[in-house]
């Protein structure tokens, strides 16, 4: 092991942040249209149209 | 490690694109996989692609931000916010270095022997306009008569889109040519563009353009695994300023934005273990990663 363990809580903090964001996202249902969107061609996204 | 590292790569462009029965089905993977996010830039209107790609989710979620309040729903773009977060704050660029098919695209480019460029270090900072502007700016503000915008950076910019769903699918239904405009042509030439330059400069679309590169840049310093700069061991020798394909001077700006770990430094240049791999505080013996012969070695 190169030096001293010392665990990094920073990283820690933005994790939970971030898996607390997502959660709020599935329990507003976003996931459904998440999924609704990836499912289709926005052909205009693509350049096309 | 570098060729580990090509595996991974490759392993992460077939899981992200991992529908082969769209020569087929004549159209998009459309099954429940499309709920997982992709880690690096990969267009979720690509026929093969099995996931969503978080820069265009949430382009589509900002720019109906309106439209969806107005129908009682909350979408303000929190799940994909969230799961570009996590990935950001575990690995940070990693995912470029590892988990992207258009890194590994322009790698691929990079290896056609030609004149090799630089790329000025001014024009890093673009990545963060288009990652302010184009992915969440604009599809917010300019919307039209019915509260929607416009997704900007995949409609204007995005070559990835281009090249995994513009052209495929163009192929695959022949009866798309006749929509062909000027937006078409406009991020053909993006493309072409971002081509060419892959051939002469490394990696110039996630230097200067990549929003979802700009995202994950802002969790380098921070993010759990990273490489971790042994300041008493460096010997200014400089070897890894010149292995980088970033243009990074590890041992002045260890923590940089830029970095996409693929360990080159590592692994191929430091002789003097100034530079080890760190997950949450711990320093992974360097041994177990560095293996083969580095820059200035001498073998004895």
């Amino acid at each position: 092991m190169n030096g001293k363990f010392k665990i990094r809580k920073t990283p820690l903090v933005l994790i939970s942040v971030f898996l607390l964001l997502w959660l709020t996202g599935i329990v507003l249902g976003e996931p459904s249209r998440v999924l609704e969107q990836a499912c289709s061609i926005c052909l205009s996204c693509i350049g096309i149209g | 490690m570098e060729a580990l590292r090509k595996w991974v790569q490759a392993v992460w462009f077939f899981l992200a694109n991992g529908f082969w029965g769209f020569p087929v089905s004549q159209n998009i993977y459309k099954g429940p996989l499309k709920v997982i996010c992709s880690p690096g830039l990969n267009c979720y209107s690509c026929p093969a692609s099995t996931t969503y790609c978080p820069i265009g989710s949430l382009q589509q979620l900002l720019l109906s931000i309106r439209f969806s309040l107005q129908n009682g729903h909350y979408y303000f773009g929190t799940f994909v916010v969230g799961s570009m977060g996590l990935l950001g704050a575990t690995f940070g660029r990693f995912v470029c270095g590892w988990a992207c098919p258009f890194g590994l695209f322009q790698e691929l480019l990079h290896k056609i022997p030609s004149v090799k460029y630089s790329i000025p270090k001014k024009l890093n900072w673009f990545k963060y306009g288009f990652l302010a502007l184009f992915v969440v700016i604009l599809p917010l503000v300019l919307v039209d008569q019915f509260s929607l915008g416009e997704p900007w950076f995949c409609k204007y910019i995005c070559p990835a889109g281009t090249l995994e769903a513009g052209i495929p699918m163009v192929l695959l239904q022949p009866g798309l040519k006749k929509t062909i405009g000027w937006l078409y042509l406009n991020k053909m030439m993006i493309l072409v563009i971002f081509i060419f330059w892959s051939v002469v400069a490394s990696r110039p679309f996630c230097r200067t353009t990549c929003p979802l590169g700009a995202f994950y840049s802002l969790f380098n310093r921070y993010r759990l695994i990273k490489l971790k700069f042994n300041e008493e061991n460096c010997t200014q020798c400089k070897a890894c300023h010149s292995v980088c394909p970033m243009e990074i001077r590890f041992n002045e700006t260890p923590d940089s934005g830029e970095c996409i770990s693929c360990m080159k430094c590592m692994t191929q240049a430091c002789n003097y273990d100034a530079i080890s791999l760190e997950i949450g505080g711990y320093s992974l013996p360097n041994r177990i990663l560095t293996s083969g012969k580095k820059a200035g070695q001498t073998l004895t």
